[in-house]
């Protein structure tokens, strides 16, 4: 695995050494999200993991979706899960009982689920490599590299602009929901 | 780098995100497990972007995101509610639908 990882192809040496260190970081704090005892320390491992996933983000040339990934995921819904966790639980520390009887049987589970995964992917991609960083390169005006940004604005606005409206219901109808649910009568 | 790297440390999340819901008793612990697992379609979707050259995979990826702040809103709701009428929000207790 690390040597796929590491694999270094000669296009861009630095690349891949970041990549490798933030997702070596994101699979510990991924292992660590669903193997610790304490509940609080879960939610702040998943705040090492959503982090992970927007540096790489950045570093798949994707800065408008990793802004939106730190905002929503860092932002709200760790909020949230916090704020579920200590409205639903009675003691601060290690707990018992966090896992079913038969956890043992994930393990199994999700070992064969990656190979099949892994498989998929290598007989997929096979050697293809990603030369090229980025949507376009710098603009002239600004000498920013925001082309994405600008394609994904057209994209949703025009392309995509039905289910960007059936998204705005799904959120109402989420928030109302939630709302409804949670409140004391 | 490999196209591949993306795409394999978004199965390995995926699959430490299964192991979390099929092993976890605590509901939120499974709801965060199942945010490990929209991660990474979401890592999917943007590496699929990045090899295709082309944004669509963003867009999808920020409706996915949308989609999963709103599950996560619904779904603690929904722990809430069970906590208050049960004092205990271990899932393998909740069998009243059981036949």
């Amino acid at each position: 695995m690390t040597a796929v990882i590491l694999a270094a192809d000669g296009v861009n040496v630095a690349m891949n050494v970041g990549f490798g260190i933030i997702a070596a970081v994101m699979i510990y704090a991924a292992l660590s999200v669903v193997s610790t005892k304490n509940v609080v320390h879960a939610a702040l491992w998943l705040v090492l993991v959503l982090a992970g996933v927007a540096a790489q983000y950045i570093l798949a040339a994707a800065e408008f979706v990793a802004v939106s990934q730190v905002m929503v995921y860092i932002g709200a819904v760790m909020v949230l899960f916090l704020f579920g966790i200590m409205l639903t639980r009675a003691q601060i520390g290690a707990e018992q009982g966090l896992n079913n009887k038969g956890w043992q049987l994930g393990i199994p589970v999700a070992v064969v689920l990656f190979g099949l995964l892994a498989f998929v992917v290598l007989d997929f991609t096979g050697t293809d490599t990603i030369e090229q960083l980025g949507l376009g390169g710098p603009t002239e005006l600004t000498g920013v590299n925001n082309e994405s940004t600008i394609e994904i604005a057209d994209r949703v606005l025009f392309q995509y602009i039905a289910p960007f409206f059936g998204m705005t219901f799904v959120l109402l109808a989420a928030a109302i929901g939630a709302i409804v649910l949670a409140r004391k009568d | 780098m490999l196209a591949a790297n993306f795409l394999l440390l978004a199965a390995i999340l995926f699959c430490i995100g299964v192991f979390g819901v099929i092993a976890r008793r605590n509901a939120v612990m499974v709801l965060m497990s199942i945010e490990l697992v929209l991660n990474s379609v979401n890592l999917n979707l943007i590496a699929f972007a990045l090899m295709n050259d082309d944004v669509d995979g963003q867009v999808f990826a920020l409706f996915v995101i949308a989609i999963a702040a709103a599950e996560v809103g619904v779904g603690l709701a929904m722990v809430l509610l069970i906590y208050r009428n049960r004092k205990s929000i271990s899932l393998d207790e909740l069998s009243e639908l059981k036949g």
